[in-house]
C-alpha cells in the first residue's frame, strides 16, 4: 500500500512537469504575454518598458526563466505575483480555495447522497413511473448548460419570487454574507441556498443517471442471482450485494470528474458573485493577470491529480479485489 | 388487381430490409424521443438558416423602443439597444450550431488520427500517446480554454479578436481526448481480428489497414460519440461566450446573448430566458438522437 503510494505519486510528476511547461510556455513564449497591456498603453515610455521587462525577469532567456519560476514554487511556495493588484499569488489563491472548497464540497455531498439512491432506486424498478421521471429529469440536466440554470434560478427566486415577511427578494442573488451584517452561519448557508443547489441540480442529474446504468449492469451479474438464490431479500441484493459494486465505477468517474466540477464551480462562482477561486480566474482574465492565472490552473491541475491517486487508493477500499503490489 | 399489384411491390423491397444499415434506420425510426427530436432540431437549424428573411437586422438599433418585453412585433423582446432579440438568437444559432458542428468535427479528426495510431501501433508508442493523452484529459480544461483564449486576443497580428476558427480550435484542441481513447480501444481489439491478418498477409500496407479496413468498423462508435460530442461543443462554446472568452460582440452567439442579460435581471428577465433556452432545447434534442443512433446501432446497449 505505501509503496503502491509513493509509485503513484512518483508516476505523477512528469505529468505535472509537462503540464506545468506547457503552462509557462503558453503564458511566457506567446507573443503578446504579461507586458501585452503595457506594451499598448501610451503613457508607458519605451525605457519603463525595459524596467519593468528586467523586473518581471523577462530579459533572461526562457529555460532560465522557468528554472527560477519553478524552483520559487518547490522552494517557496512562490507563485509571482499579481500584475493588477501587486500581491503574491498564492496569498490571493489561498484567500479564495476556502471559499470554492465550501461551495464544491457541500454541492459534493448533497449530490452523492441524493443521486446514489435516485440511481438505485430507478435501476431496482425498471421502467416504472419513479424511474421514468428519474431518468427524464437526468437527461434534460444533463442537455441544460449549468450557467443558464443559475440565471433562471436567479430569475425565480429573486426577481420573481418575494420573502412573504419583509417584501424584498426571497433569497439572495450573490456573495457569501449579507453586505454590513455580522459573517454568520446562518447567514452564509442562506447565501448559499441558490449557489448550491444550481450545481446540485446539475450533478445529481449526471450522477444518478450514471449510478442507474452501473446499478442495471450489476443486477444481471451471476453473483446477484446466486444471492437471490440463497434466499436473500431483494432489499439486501440490492443495497448491499449490488450497490458495493456499482460504486466502484463512480469512483472512477468522480475522480475523472473533478475538472468540469472545477468548471461548473467557475460558472457559479462567476454568476453568484461567490469570492472563490474561479472568480478570482474570470477577474484575473479580463484583467489579463497572467500569473494569477497561471497559479490557479496549475493549483487546479495539482488537485486533479491528487484526487486521481486518491480515487485509486479508495479502489482497494471498496473492491478488495483489487490489490497493490 | 389493386392488391395484387402491392403485393408484388412488397415482394420486390422486402430482401433489402435485412442489410444492417437499414435495420439500424428502421430501429431509429421506432425511437420516438429521437425522431421527435429530429424535427425540432430540425426547426431550429431551418429557423436560424432562414434568420436574414426576418424582417429585423442583428445588429439594427433602436434606442427609443430598448427593453420593450415580448410582443407581436418583437416575439422575444427587445435588448437594451432596442434590437430584436428573436433575430440575435437565431442569429446567434447560426454561429453556435456552426462551431459546434467544426469543433466536435475537428476533435474527431484529431481523436480518430492518435487513437487510431496508438492502438494499431502498440506498445511505446502506444503507451506515449495515451499518457499525453492522460495529460490532456486532466488539464482543468475550461480554465485553460480561458487562459489561451484571452491569450490569443492578445495577439495583433493575427487578428483573431472576434475569429469563430479560433473557438472552434481551442475547443477541439482540448476535447480530441475522449474520441481518441474510444477509438484505440476499438482498435486494440480489432487488430487481432483475422481480417486484419487476412490484409496484412496480401501485402497490404500498415495506413491502408488502419484507415480502409479497421476503421470502418468503428463508424457506428464515431457516428454515437460524435452526435453526444456536439452537443458538449455547444455547451461549451456558449459557456465560453457567456463568460465573455468566445465569440466577441455585437456577432451575437447563444453565450454572450446571456453574458449581458444578467445585467438586466430585473428589468429585462426576457433576455435571459430565450437564447438559453435555445441551447437547452438543441442539446437536448442532440442528445435524444444521440441516445436513439446508440440503440439503434447496438439494441442490447444498457444505459
Amino acid at each position: 500500500m505505501q509503496t503502491y503510494l509513493i509509485r503513484r505519486t512518483l508516476q505523477s510528476i512528469p505529468m505535472l512537469i509537462f503540464l506545468s511547461i506547457l503552462l509557462f510556455l503558453l503564458v511566457r513564449a506567446a507573443p503578446g504575454g504579461p507586458l501585452a497591456q503595457a506594451e499598448r498603453n501610451p503613457n508607458i515610455s519605451a525605457q519603463q518598458l525595459e524596467v519593468l521587462r528586467a523586473r518581471l525577469g523577462l530579459d533572461q532567456p526562457l529555460y532560465i526563466q522557468y528554472a527560477k519560476w519553478m524552483r520559487g514554487i518547490l522552494v517557496e511556495g512562490d507563485l509571482g505575483k499579481s500584475i493588477k493588484s501587486n500581491r503574491p499569488v498564492s496569498e490571493l489563491i489561498g484567500e479564495r480555495i476556502t471559499n470554492t472548497l465550501i461551495l464544491v464540497g457541500t454541492a459534493f455531498l448533497i449530490t452523492i447522497i441524493v443521486a446514489i439512491p435516485l440511481g438505485a432506486i430507478s435501476a431496482r424498478r425498471q421502467y416504472s413511473l419513479f424511474d421514468y421521471v428519474v431518468t427524464t429529469f437526468a437527461f434534460a440536466g444533463q442537455s441544460v448548460p449549468v450557467y443558464w440554470l443559475g440565471l433562471m434560478a436567479i430569475l425565480i427566486f429573486y426577481v420573481a419570487l418575494d420573502n412573504p415577511f419583509t417584501g424584498g427578494p426571497l433569497l439572495p442573488a450573490g456573495g457569501m454574507y449579507t453586505l454590513g451584517a455580522d459573517k454568520t452561519l446562518g447567514d452564509l448557508l442562506w447565501h448559499m441556498i441558490l449557489p448550491v443547489g444550481t450545481l446540485c441540480l446539475a450533478w445529481i442529474a449526471w450522477y444518478s443517471r450514471f449510478f442507474r446504468a452501473g446499478m442495471l449492469e450489476v443486477l444481471n451479474a451471476d453473483y446477484v442471482r446466486t444471492a437471490r438464490a440463497k434466499g436473500m431479500t431483494e432489499r439486501t441484493v440490492t443495497y448491499v450485494h449490488a450497490m458495493r459494486n456499482a460504486i466502484v465505477p463512480l469512483i472512477t468517474m468522480i475522480a475523472l470528474d473533478l475538472p468540469s466540477m472545477f468548471a461548473g464551480a467557475l460558472f457559479i462562482e462567476t454568476i453568484f458573485s461567490w469570492p472563490g477561486m474561479g472568480r478570482l480566474f474570470w477577474e484575473a482574465a479580463r484583467g489579463r493577470d497572467y500569473p494569477v492565472l497561471l497559479g490557479v490552473i496549475l493549483i487546479n491541475a495539482i488537485l486533479i491529480v491528487v484526487a486521481n491517486i486518491i480515487a485509486d487508493l479508495l479502489y482497494g477500499v471498496v473492491d478488495p479485489r483489487v490489490r497493490y503490489d | 388487381m389493386t392488391d395484387a399489384i402491392q403485393t408484388i411491390g412488397k415482394a420486390r423491397t422486402e430482401p433489402a430490409i435485412n442489410s444492417p444499415g437499414r435495420m439500424v434506420l428502421r430501429r431509429f425510426r421506432r425511437h420516438r424521443m429521437a425522431m421527435v427530436s429530429m424535427a425540432v432540431l430540425g426547426l431550429v437549424m431551418l429557423s436560424a438558416l432562414l434568420a436574414p428573411l426576418g424582417p429585423y437586422t442583428p445588429t439594427e438599433q433602436n434606442p427609443k423602443n430598448a427593453f420593450s418585453p415580448p410582443s407581436a412585433q418583437h416575439w422575444f423582446g427587445t435588448d437594451d439597444l432596442g434590437r430584436d432579440v428573436l433575430t440575435r438568437t437565431l442569429y446567434g444559432g447560426r454561429i453556435s450550431l456552426v462551431v459546434g458542428l467544426a469543433a466536435t468535427g475537428l476533435a474527431l479528426l484529431l481523436g480518430m488520427l492518435v487513437g487510431a495510431i496508438a492502438g494499431y501501433a502498440g506498445g511505446l508508442t502506444d503507451n506515449l500517446l495515451m499518457r499525453l493523452t492522460d495529460a490532456f484529459l486532466s488539464l482543468p480544461s475550461l480554465f485553460v480554454l480561458i487562459l489561451i483564449s484571452t491569450m490569443l486576443r492578445d495577439v495583433p497580428i493575427l487578428n483573431l479578436r472576434n475569429s469563430v476558427v479560433m473557438v472552434v480550435i481551442i475547443i477541439a484542441v482540448l476535447s480530441w481526448m475522449w474520441p481518441a481513447r474510444l477509438i484505440r480501444g476499438e482498435f486494440l481489439s480489432l487488430r487481432e481480428e483475422e481480417f486484419v491478418h487476412a490484409a496484412r498477409s496480401v501485402g497490404v500496407g500498415h495506413t491502408r489497414i488502419m484507415f480502409r479496413h479497421i476503421l470502418p468498423n468503428t463508424v457506428s462508435l464515431i457516428i454515437v460519440q460524435g452526435t453526444l460530442a456536439v452537443a458538449y461543443a455547444i455547451i461549451v462554446e456558449s459557456g465560453l461566450s457567456y463568460l465573455g472568452f468566445g465569440i466577441q460582440p455585437p456577432t451575437p452567439s447563444w453565450g454572450n446573448l446571456l453574458s449581458t442579460a444578467q445585467v438586466y435581471a430585473l428589468r429585462a428577465p426576457w433576455l435571459m430566458i430565450f437564447p438559453g433556452l435555445m441551447i437547452f432545447i438543441t442539446t437536448l434534442s442532440i442528445n435524444h438522437i444521440g441516445d436513439g443512433l446508440r440503440d439503434a446501432f447496438d439494441p442490447h446497449s444498457v444505459h
